[in-house]
């Protein structure tokens, strides 16, 4: 052994900062849950705020730190084509979506507790499951090495089947848990078994393998067929966990069936998540074959199509939205299948900013309207029909002012950030000549409005007999997160340049907002 | 290398993983559609401890052979941690279900539809 001169990297503990962070909030609110008063998490949410604030923190002090792989065998001075295989990255997609996470994530625990209060499920438990969930996707954004990616969805996932079934008396809360459950641990199942194709075609399970293996043109067909079938697998896996269409049945019972805050987190989280570890999957899979990208073109057209004309059939208000969250994976997958389609066709290369600017604006707009959405929570009852929601408006004004900002968003109506980021994928879809997925974007996201109209026109309608009882009382935990949700939302287009300047992740050169219309 | 070539591993190692797949598809009873979960879990399990042995097999590109060795057998430790995780919780789950319904049938999970 170390015959080829193995070189462990150094650990670079700074990097690692936020992850320990998040997960060591999580053990201290299930050490406080032991002792809170009885029925009261005010103690915990309040240490769940301070630590994602801290770990927000140190993702912002590593910013501008050098980047890099580390925890793992650094093989780039023996044998440059394989270079280094640390287990943990340290560079600026990874930071971004770690911060977007953590924002996420404080943002589901601010709304978190008025609705669980209402809803009657006073468990301690929630906060330090939803964390480690966090940090799970946290890990997911932050490696190369397939097998720590896997492990950092499992642990995002297995706390959410948990979160999914909280509502333990509630039937289809229970109902939801188990398809999540099912289909969860069957997609993983192929997930895994991609990832030991590809271990087996390329002989390790980190990315820079199938980079290498690209770049060295191997002698045979079976390392070749051994590795498509992998990553065919990979992304079948990929699929059902951003619930593309045809691997989306499970997303609308089981966001109607969970408890909102949960739902809203799920929506957002897990999408951020799984989208930035596919970015960095495709960019070594293009290198490949051209096929990839070609398959998921189609798989964006088919999931942006379906998702958004079985939403307009809808009359629940959380199975529109789970329709919404299909349609908005699809958008996401144009994004990211230019960013692959330039990086190995003859195009200017894209950067990653389209897509990490698009997987903010949707994880905040989705997560706002979610905790909107909870408001009907009450007295342990909780009903997601739109008639739910007639009145919603007289009741609490402000947060229903907010959710039209967020449906706006949704829709990409200009003056949101959800605008700016259809937008740019339209651009980044022309750039990389396909224009056919660029105008499929633009027509189903007329369709799409729709159906966003219709709740907030079932938000606005003033029933005669409406009782406002209804509702739960709009307290300040929800109203900081609708108005955290609509600034960043509105913030994200009107400072647009100096945000893509921040993130850092745009092609070299690139000026992302030019020729914008209004700027 | 003489004896089981890799190729009888990784054609058991298919065989199992379809066999999981086609029962998750067809059974109704959620034990058993779990069952087969872990049928493509140990499925995928063997693939990786076959790529593992058989690290010297033509199949390679340029990664060192100490890395590959250590690789696929770590991957089974953590991918076996991962699936007793699991199980705790899918049991827990359709323990709940049983406790508030007395039946599993996955045909009975069809509160919500549209």
């Amino acid at each position: 052994m170390g015959s080829s001169g193995l070189h462990p990297a150094a650990i670079d503990w700074m990097a690692l900062g936020p992850l320990i962070g998040v997960c060591l909030t999580g053990v201290v609110a299930m050490v406080l849950e032991m002792w809170r008063p009885r029925m009261n998490n005010n103690g915990i949410v309040g240490v769940c705020i301070v630590g994602l604030l801290v770990s927000g923190f140190l993702v912002i002090a590593n910013w501008n730190r050098p980047g890099g792989e580390s925890f793992g065998a650094d093989y780039s001075e023996a044998n440059g084509a394989v270079g280094n295989l640390g287990l943990f990255i340290n560079d600026r997609l990874g930071q971004v979506i770690q911060l977007l996470i953590v924002g996420i994530t404080l943002v589901t625990v601010l709304f978190s507790e008025g609705y669980l209060r209402e809803k009657r499920l006073p468990f301690g438990e929630y906060y330090p499951l939803v964390l480690w969930s966090a940090a799970g996707g946290m890990v997911m954004a932050t490696t190369r090495d397939l097998l720590i990616f896997f492990l950092g969805l499992e642990t995002l996932s297995i706390a959410l089947y948990v979160l999914a079934g909280l509502s333990s008396k509630e039937r289809r809360s229970q109902e939801a848990a188990l398809k999540y459950f099912l289909l969860g641990a069957f997609a993983s199942s192929f997930l895994l078994y991609g990832i030991a194709l590809i271990y087996g075609a390329t002989g390790t399970t980190h990315l820079s393998g199938i980079a290498a293996i690209a770049n060295t043109q191997p002698e045979s067909i079976a390392t070749f067929s051994v590795l498509y079938a992998g990553i065919g697998l990979v992304l079948v896996g990929f699929a059902f966990k951003v619930a593309l269409v045809p691997f989306h049945m499970w997303t609308p019972d089981v966001y109607q069936g969970a408890p909102t805050s949960v739902v809203g987190f799920m929506a957002a989280g897990v999408k951020v998540a799984a989208f930035a570890a596919m970015l960095r999957f495709i960019d070594v899979i293009v290198f490949t074959s051209s096929v990839w990208i070609t398959v998921l073109a189609a798989l964006a057209a088919v999931t942006m199509t379906i998702g958004n004309l079985i939403a307009l059939a809808q009359k629940d208000a959380k199975r529109i939205l789970a329709y919404s969250s299909i349609a908005h994976a699809g958008y996401i997958l144009v994004a990211v299948v230019a960013y692959g389609a330039s990086k190995s066709g003859p195009y200017e290369p894209l950067g990653q900013s389209t897509v990490a600017y698009y997987l903010a604006m949707y994880g905040f707009m989705t997560l706002g309207a979610f905790a909107v959405l909870s408001l009907t929570g009450r007295d342990g009852k909780e009903g997601s029909t739109l008639e739910d929601y007639y009145g919603l408006y007289r009741s609490a004004p402000f947060p229903a002012a907010m959710f039209i900002v967020f449906m706006a968003s949704l829709a990409g109506i200009p003056l949101t950030g959800g605008f700016l980021g259809k937008f740019l994928i339209f651009r980044d879809a022309l750039s990389v000549d396909m224009l056919w997925l660029a105008l499929l974007l633009g027509v189903n996201s007329v369709i799409s409005v729709a159906y966003y109209l219709r709740i907030v026109q079932a938000v606005c309608t003033e029933e005669p007999g409406v009782v406002r009882s209804r509702f739960a009382p709009v307290n300040a935990g929800l109203f900081t997160a609708c108005a955290v949700c609509a600034f960043l939302l509105i913030a994200g287009f009107v400072a647009a340049d100096p945000l893509f300047d921040w993130m850092g992740l745009s092609a070299p050169g690139a000026s992302v907002v030019a020729g914008l219309p209004g700027r | 290398m003489e004896g089981v070539p890799l190729s009888a591993y990784l054609a058991l190692g298919a065989v199992l993983f379809a066999i999981g797949g086609l029962g998750v598809i067809l059974k109704r009873n959620p034990i058993i559609i779990f069952m087969c979960i872990e049928l493509m879990l140990n499925a995928a399990n063997l693939t990786f401890l076959a790529f593992s042995r058989y690290h010297d097999a033509p199949l390679r590109g340029t990664i060192p052979m100490e890395h590959t060795y250590m690789n696929g057998q770590m991957a089974v430790v953590f991918v076996m941690a991962v699936a007793a995780a699991e199980v705790a919780v899918g049991l827990g789950i359709i323990m709940a279900i049983f406790r508030m319904r007395e039946t599993v049938d996955i045909d009975e999970m069809s509160g919500m539809r549209g």
